[in-house]
């Protein structure tokens, strides 16, 4: 750019470039009229009267060719596929051109390659901290892909296309964040927010003309800053006990109900067996008594003595008895009070105190003496 | 060395010279303007290879494309009194090169000067007007529109330069101002955890009672039909005594009391005062039973 600004030559080939080629041809024919002025002994081949004077000039057609020949062949160039070439011609656009191998005149025409179809990405800074609707802070990461729609417009209309577009970014994002809020930001809202980022950075970068296709805007990571990442960790955890504790409480009335349904069915069906017991028990003695009734009724008298003396029996033979004969005179005595306390099954255990044979036969001695006195003045006993 | 082949050279050079200084190329991403002795005689020139004259012509040439001024962070306040560090760019370029040239010099950073200092009031009329919740969410487009469509009234004519953007990059709460954010959206976590957990115990209490009670009524229904179930086996079961015992009910009384009798004196340990006068002794005594 600078070399042909006037009062510039600071590049050796400022001069060069810009008016190298009509220079050259200048040069050319200046050249060629020389040679034709004394064409007469070139022409004759009297190489031989040059021998010493003009040796240069047999060299100076070939050196000439030469450079045209390295000028032309460094006009060759290739465009890879994933590439376009944005020509310009003394510095006025003139094509762009697709993959191949082209030429183009150097010197004159100047090529920029601009890798298109290849995937660029830019990234914000590791710790980008913005404002949400609700006026959180959150902190968010995105990647934006992009690749070059417009290789004409990247190269000539912007100056730095790729900050444009890194600027165009950050505006973009923190207006969608902006307008966002946070829970939507940190959560469902992700995949929105990425959306409207890239509408919002195509158009900015459409205004500008930057020849930028924003492929896709991904949102990395958004969270809330490293201040209160413990504060969102403990609603996590909270949310995870919620669901324990709930889960624990099921878990209980899982046990507890079952259970209280096995107790029940288990009252049910022993209100079962018992009616069933009572019943069957009922229909038995039923029966029994109605069998004996039949033969009762045949024998009365004897029948009723006999069932009498058998229940006396059992009645006197299973348990121990003081007989009394207090009226009449005939002493019978026999008390084994002693024997039938230690019989007992269900004797005083201990804490009560056991009775001594002395103390035993003490106590059987006033009762006998209490139920004489008794039984004088109420000379009718009867069995108890 | 021949004298005629370094005149050649000389020649040579002395026209390499001459195009050096007469020729001159525009690209596509410049604007240029010629001055005769300093003064201005075309401007928008066309890109492309030129001709000038030497020493009389200049050629001055700028940047056409689309320029980025960067403005610094600075702060402003909301119509709130609330202080936010506004980092901010604009989107320029240059639409009348003589204007631009005669105002600037052609010195970007002059440009740049001028544009930040008009930015800056803009913002900060804008963002004075506003609030808080304005500035950072649904009013940006609005804002920005307002202060480009006043840039350009005025920097058009002025600076010969056409403003296509302006944006904000980024709004940010000064450090203090961001530790109390912080502190509310840690209070606001706080509350949401507190709640979450006491829910939690809300509804375990509420399943837990309710299991309690469904064990309760479970079990009271089933005592319910037990009693009932005990009420008709002793129904039942007292007709059928009833059915048989009404035969005889005098026999009954004796056979039952028989019974009674056997079952009420079972133990060893109980022990019986006996009348010998007793009718089941008649014998006893007396072999004639009198």
């Amino acid at each position: 750019m600078a070399w042909n600004e006037p009062g510039g030559g600071k590049d050796p080939w400022g001069s060069g470039q810009g008016s190298g080629p009509p220079d050259l041809d200048e040069a050319l024919k200046k050249l060629r009229e020389k040679f034709g002025r004394f064409g007469g002994g070139a022409g004759s081949g009297s190489g031989g009267s040059g021998g010493s004077g003009t040796g240069g000039f047999k060299f100076l057609p070939i050196l000439l060719l030469l450079l045209v020949a390295i000028w032309a062949l460094s006009g060759i160039y290739q465009v890879d596929e994933k590439e376009r070439a944005v020509v310009l011609r003394f510095g006025k656009f003139v094509d762009t051109v697709g993959p191949g191998l082209h030429w183009n005149p150097p010197l004159v025409d100047s090529v920029t390659v601009v890798r298109v179809t290849e995937e660029r990405q830019y990234q914000n800074d590791a710790r980008d901290l913005m404002l949400t609707q609700d006026e959180n802070i959150v902190d968010l990461q995105l990647v934006v892909q992009y690749n070059i729609a417009d290789p004409k417009a990247f190269v000539l209309n912007v100056r730095d296309p790729e900050i444009s577009l890194r600027h165009a970014t950050n505006s973009a994002l923190r207006h969608v964040v902006g307008s966002t809020k946070l829970d939507a930001v940190i959560s469902s809202g992700r995949e929105q927010v990425g959306v409207e980022v890239k509408e919002r950075v195509q158009s900015y970068l459409d205004n500008y003309e930057t020849g930028i296709n924003v492929v896709k805007v991904n949102i990395q990571d958004a969270k809330p800053p490293s201040q209160v990442k413990a504060a969102y960790d403990d609603v996590i955890k909270a949310r995870e006990d919620q669901e324990r504790v709930v889960s624990e409480a099921q878990s209980y009335a899982n046990g507890v109900i079952p259970e209280a349904r096995g107790f029940a069915q288990r009252i049910i069906e022993e209100a079962n067996g018992y009616k069933a017991r009572v019943v069957a028990e009922a229909e038995g003695e039923a029966a029994r008594f109605e069998n004996l009734l039949s033969e009762y009724q045949k024998a009365p008298e004897v029948t009723r003595q006999r069932l009498y003396l058998d229940a006396m029996q059992a009645v006197m033979s299973n348990s121990s008895k003081v007989m009394v004969g207090a009226d009449n005179g005939s002493n019978i005595f026999y008390l084994p009070l002693d024997k039938a306390v230690d019989a007992a099954p269900d004797a005083p255990a201990s804490g009560t105190q056991r009775l001594t044979p002395a103390q035993m036969s003490t106590i059987a001695d006033e009762i006998v003496n209490r139920l004489r006195a008794q039984a004088s003045d109420n000379p009718r006993k009867e069995l108890r | 060395m021949n004298p005629r082949f370094s005149g050649l050279i000389i020649v040579v050079a002395l026209l390499l010279i001459l195009a050096s200084n007469s020729l001159y190329v525009v690209k596509e991403t410049e604007r240029a303007i010629k001055l005769r002795f300093g003064e201005l005689i075309a401007e928008d020139i066309a890109p492309g290879l030129h001709v000038k004259v030497p020493l009389m012509h200049q050629i001055r040439k700028f940047d056409a494309r689309i320029l980025t001024l960067d403005t610094p962070t600075e702060s402003f306040f909301t119509v709130e009194r609330k202080r936010l560090l506004v980092d901010s760019y604009v989107k320029w370029r240059i639409v009348d090169v003589g204007a631009y040239y005669r105002a600037t010099g052609g010195d970007e950073s002059v440009a740049h000067n001028r544009l930040s200092t008009r930015v800056n009031g803009g913002l900060r009329n804008q963002f004075g007007t506003r609030t808080l919740h304005e500035v950072v969410s649904g009013k940006r487009d609005e804002l920005m529109q307002d202060i480009l469509d006043d840039l350009n009234s005025i920097v058009q004519g002025v600076l010969g330069i056409e403003v296509i953007d302006v944006r904000v990059k980024r709004i940010d709460l000064p450090e203090e101002v961001s530790e109390q954010v912080y502190r509310r959206m840690t209070a606001e976590r706080e509350k949401e955890a507190r709640e979450l957990r006491a829910r939690g115990l809300e509804q375990a209490e509420k399943i837990r009672a309710d299991a309690d009670r469904q064990k309760v009524v479970i079990k009271a229904n089933a005592y319910k039909q037990a009693e009932q179930v005990r009420g008709e086996g002793d129904a039942l079961a007292t007709a059928v005594y009833a059915g048989a015992y009404e035969k005889d009910p005098e026999f009954f009384s004796f056979t039952r009391s028989l019974a009674a009798y056997q079952k009420a004196f079972s133990n060893k340990g109980d022990i019986l005062l006996v009348d010998p006068d007793n009718d089941f002794f008649r014998y006893l005594d007396n072999r004639s039973g009198n």
